[in-house]
């Protein structure tokens, strides 16, 4: 996380923007996005024929572009988006675009505390990782599953190192797939290489691997887990020991591994998108511990309350203590905390947010077309036309809520700081 | 009986896949691939539907390649003999030849369109048997060269035609960009979080096809729908895995497909006209992942188109004059009960409309479902010849005046074109949005 703690606390509400005029200034205004802080919100615009910008609190940028995409605030509050610029693809950040250029640029992504953009770029049929504009020395025939380290300074992607053609199955059955990091590629190939996760001290990556069309099981740094499994999905490095964990199907059922023997006793269903407690004590994933019920589980032990369409999006208290997740049951979405839902049903639910404190939950939601953010299960506000994720202040004593009120014309853009305190 | 692929051999396709794959079998390993199979993941209804047959033959005037052919090896019941049967008869001891022949049967003899079950008294799911027969094949590593390449391509770039991910973003762009020359304000929103609307494709819409999507964002954009296409793997809804049996992979593909949804927050998935990739994400993909139903609400675009026109949404200029019939995909009819629906909006935007015979859950499969025509070229003339049974329903379909042949699925497309070229039946094919994005009242609804 960005540091926030000289963001502008005071209690009150502060309008930033008149967004409902943006729409008489450009020919069109896109969906907006707000910046963490809240202090700015923005656009990307048409400017006139083939021509685009970005509007950023009622003005646009100097720049026009021949197309800008994928506009989002950085943790640390900077605007980067995709622009594309006498038919060069690039990253534009705050309105400096960057100095390399390529045929085309995607799946941008930041580091935790917002100082590394990477993003995947493609020039003369060579696919690259790219750090803050620095693209990796090799290219390679093609990449997926970027991913970036938590410091922002290391990518890895899912390479193509073998050339093969349509049609050529036993040659792809050779495997013709590893990991690149930092454009240098792993000892190995693999039949395929999916999802991949890096260590919290940058060094190493784990990622998913395919090791015949039966086998999967999880490589780190290049080495396969001795023990191969029915299917495998994302893994993830422990904070506390470095040790990795996925969860794996053995026999039909989905449980926990640890560096290849299983951890959980406990099988379920399905087992997925498992997480650990910051201090990397405790581990949770989101369970079926039977056919069509979700939940969460925490170390081993399932919610008793389940819902019957999904369970998603879980996430730790910053003392491991509590764990939430969004549920859904028919067609209704809430928030559940420790295997308590709220009450309060919505027609969409967003990621929870634990206040640092561990004290409070907060999430987006959306009812009947408008957006709000419940706390603890009771509504804080009322309606917005638009809304942010909920930020909660360093010390967990306060709330900043980003959203847009009035329709149309009258649409406000504001940023608000509740007190939490009674 | 004898081995039945010894039979075949006079009439033997080659076929990379087929041929190279049992090149390394041993009959240790079929074996204990087909005993594993069969102990492990199947269950009470195989050893049913096993135990149920009583021979009748009453399936077979169901099937169209029986119905086309006159072979008893190509009714229901006869390929069932010819593979599980078998396999189970032997316990497993059969020889590599046998494998062949069990899974050219199994994915180039069958469409897995279902119509043989509602013609059995018991209710014996034919379709069901021949994918266990697929998923022992793609145990064994036996699976036809075509169809085993997409199931590859599903593996490396989470879609069906090696579409690397810049290339699809870019195949949107365009589609956008040529539709702005119709509708200047017109957009194809690229991940945008919280849509009413996330739409879905299949993988060979981008390559060969990307007039639809196209045309789909004409109309939800006179529809004024607040809607999103993802700009990450997870946009093809297509699953060949399915049909090689790599339950496996389907997981994996369902899983990218409904967490784009997840992630982008919309609230429900519109998908492209297609019956297979319908199948695989509302009954077969998510159910392996252990959601009972989809996670989230997934809307064929028949039933869009229909519910759009109910409200009022989308208006006909001026109706489609040439005489239509109507061709009901399996998948999206008997999978779905979707047919009516598909009447109404043929109704909505054609002048006049004649029925073939039989229909609606009744009507003959294309014969390029369940992967069959996915298994390519070499197979191409049997999956035609083995389909005269819809050519004779078209010829007549054309003799009480239609012109054009509505097929709602891609699949069915392809197997339809073929039937049209082969028997020269001089029909002009087209999908529904086809038809409506010709008729309909543009570029009014738009919602910036
Ligand atoms: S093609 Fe259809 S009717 Fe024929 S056996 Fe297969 S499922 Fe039954
Ligand atoms: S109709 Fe049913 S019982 Fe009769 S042969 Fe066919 S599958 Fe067997
Ligand atoms: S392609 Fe179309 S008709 Fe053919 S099996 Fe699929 S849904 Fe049925």
């Amino acid at each position: 996380m960005h540091d926030s703690s000289n963001w502008d606390w005071d209690i009150g509400k502060k309008q930033i923007a008149d967004i409902g005029k943006w729409k008489d200034m450009f020919e069109w205004v896109e969906e907006p996005c707000a910046s963490p802080d809240g202090e700015k919100v923005a656009a990307v615009v048409k400017t006139g024929d083939m021509e685009f910008s970005v509007c950023q609190n009622g003005a646009a940028w100097e720049n026009t572009f021949d197309k800008v995409w994928h506009l989002r605030f950085s943790p640390d509050n900077r605007l980067a988006g995709l622009v594309s610029d006498m038919g060069e693809w690039t990253v534009a950040v705050d309105e400096q675009a960057w100095e390399s250029r390529f045929e085309f640029v995607w799946n941008p992504q930041f580091s935790r505390d917002g100082s590394g953009i990477t993003v995947a770029a493609q020039k003369e049929r060579k696919y690259f990782g790219v750090i803050n504009d620095v693209p990796w020395e090799k290219g390679f025939f093609h990449i997926t599953n970027l991913a970036t380290s938590l410091d922002g300074k290391q990518t890895a992607a899912a390479i193509q190192t073998v050339p093969f053609s349509e049609g050529e199955i036993f040659k792809f059955q050779e495997g013709c797939y590893s990991v690149a990091v930092n454009g240098k590629t792993w000892d190995r190939n693999f039949i395929n290489v999916w999802d991949m996760a890096f260590s919290h001290d940058h060094e190493h990556v784990a990622a998913e691997v395919r090791t015949s069309l039966y086998d999967y099981t999880i490589a780190v740094d290049g080495v396969p887990w001795n023990e191969t499994f029915l299917s495998v999905w994302k893994p993830r490095f422990s904070p506390e020991d470095g040790s990795v964990t996925a969860p794996v199907r053995i026999g039909g059922k989905w449980t926990l591994a640890r560096n290849g023997k299983q951890i959980w006793n406990s099988s379920f269903a399905q087992l997925w998108h498992h997480i650990y407690s910051p201090d990397g004590k405790k581990l949770a994933a989101i369970v079926a511990p039977e056919f069509g019920k979700w939940t969460v589980a925490v170390d081993d032990i399932p919610w008793r309350h389940t819902f019957g369409d999904l369970a998603a999006d879980p996430v730790f208290s910053p003392d491991g203590k509590r764990v939430a997740c969004v549920g859904k049951e028919k067609e209704k979405w809430t928030v559940c905390v420790n295997g308590e839902p709220w009450n309060s049903m919505s027609d969409m639910a967003w990621k929870p947010v634990f206040s640092p404190d561990s004290k409070h939950v907060a999430a987006k939601v959306e009812k009947n077309g408008h957006y709000t953010i419940i706390m603890d299960g009771q509504a804080l506000k009322n309606d917005f036309e638009a809304v942010w994720d909920p930020v909660f202040s360093p010390d967990g004593e306060k709330i900043l809520i980003r959203g847009i009120e009035g329709k149309g014309d009258d649409a406000k853009y504001c940023r608000e700081v509740l007190s939490l305190k009674k | 009986m004898a081995e039945p692929a010894l039979k075949e051999e006079s009439r033997e396709i080659f076929d990379e896949g087929l041929n190279r794959g049992i090149e390394k079998l041993t009959s240790e390993k079929i074996e204990q691939v087909i005993n594993a199979v069969l102990e492990d993941e199947t269950g009470a209804r195989l050893k049913v539907y096993v135990d149920t047959c009583v021979h009748c033959g009453l399936c077979s005037e169901a099937c169209h390649f029986y119905v086309s052919f006159r072979e008893p090896r190509f009714s229901p019941a006869g390929k069932v003999k010819q593979t599980l049967w078998e396999m189970l008869k032997k316990k497993g001891k059969v020889s590599p030849e046998f494998i062949r022949r069990a899974s050219e049967i199994a994915s180039t003899e069958c469409n897995l369109c279902k119509r043989c079950s509602m013609y059995c008294p018991f209710g014996i799911d034919v379709a069901y048997l021949m994918l266990v027969v697929r998923r022992i094949c793609h145990k064994l590593g036996v699976t036809p060269q075509y169809i085993q390449d997409t199931a590859h391509s599903h593996s490396a770039t989470f879609n069906q035609m090696w579409v690397k991910d810049d290339e699809w973003i870019d195949t949107l762009m365009w589609q956008e960009e040529e539709a702005q020359d119709e509708i200047p304000d017109l957009r194809i929103p690229l991940d945008k979080e919280g849509a009413d609307v996330f739409y879905s494709v299949i993988g060979p819409e981008p390559k060969f096809r990307a007039q639809l999507i196209y045309q789909a964002a004409v109309i939800m954009d006179a529809a004024g729908i607040n809607w999103t296409m993802p700009a990450t793997p997870g946009w093809d809804n297509s699953d060949m895995c399915m049909y090689t049996g790599d339950n496996e992979m389907m997981g994996r593909l369902k899983k990218a497909h409904f967490e784009s949804a997840m992630r982008l927050k919309a609230k429900r998935i519109v998908m492209g006209e297609c019956g297979h990739a319908f199948r695989s994400i509302y009954d077969m993909g998510n159910r392996w992942l252990a959601w009972q139903m989809p996670p989230i609400p997934v809307t064929h675009a028949i039933e869009f188109y229909y519910e759009l026109f109910r409200e009022g949404k989308l208006k006909i200029a001026r109706k489609y004059e040439t005489p239509v019939t109507l061709h009901d995909p399996c998948n999206i009819v008997r999978g779905r009960g979707l047919h009516e629906m598909a009447r109404y909006v043929v109704n909505e935007v054609c002048e006049e409309f004649v029925e073939m015979h039989p229909n609606r859950e009744h009507n003959f499969c294309c014969s390029a479902g369940g992967g069959v025509i996915n298994c390519g070229p070499p197979f191409r003339n049997k999956r035609v010849e083995g389909n005269k049974a819809k050519a004779d329903q078209l010829f007549d379909a054309k003799a009480r005046g239609a012109k054009t042949l509505i097929a709602p699925c891609h699949n069915c497309h392809g197997g339809l074109e073929d039937i049209i070229h082969h028997y020269g039946l001089g029909l002009e094919l087209k999908f529904l949005g086809d038809i409506i994005y010709e008729c309909m009242e543009k570029g009014q609804g738009s919602e910036m």
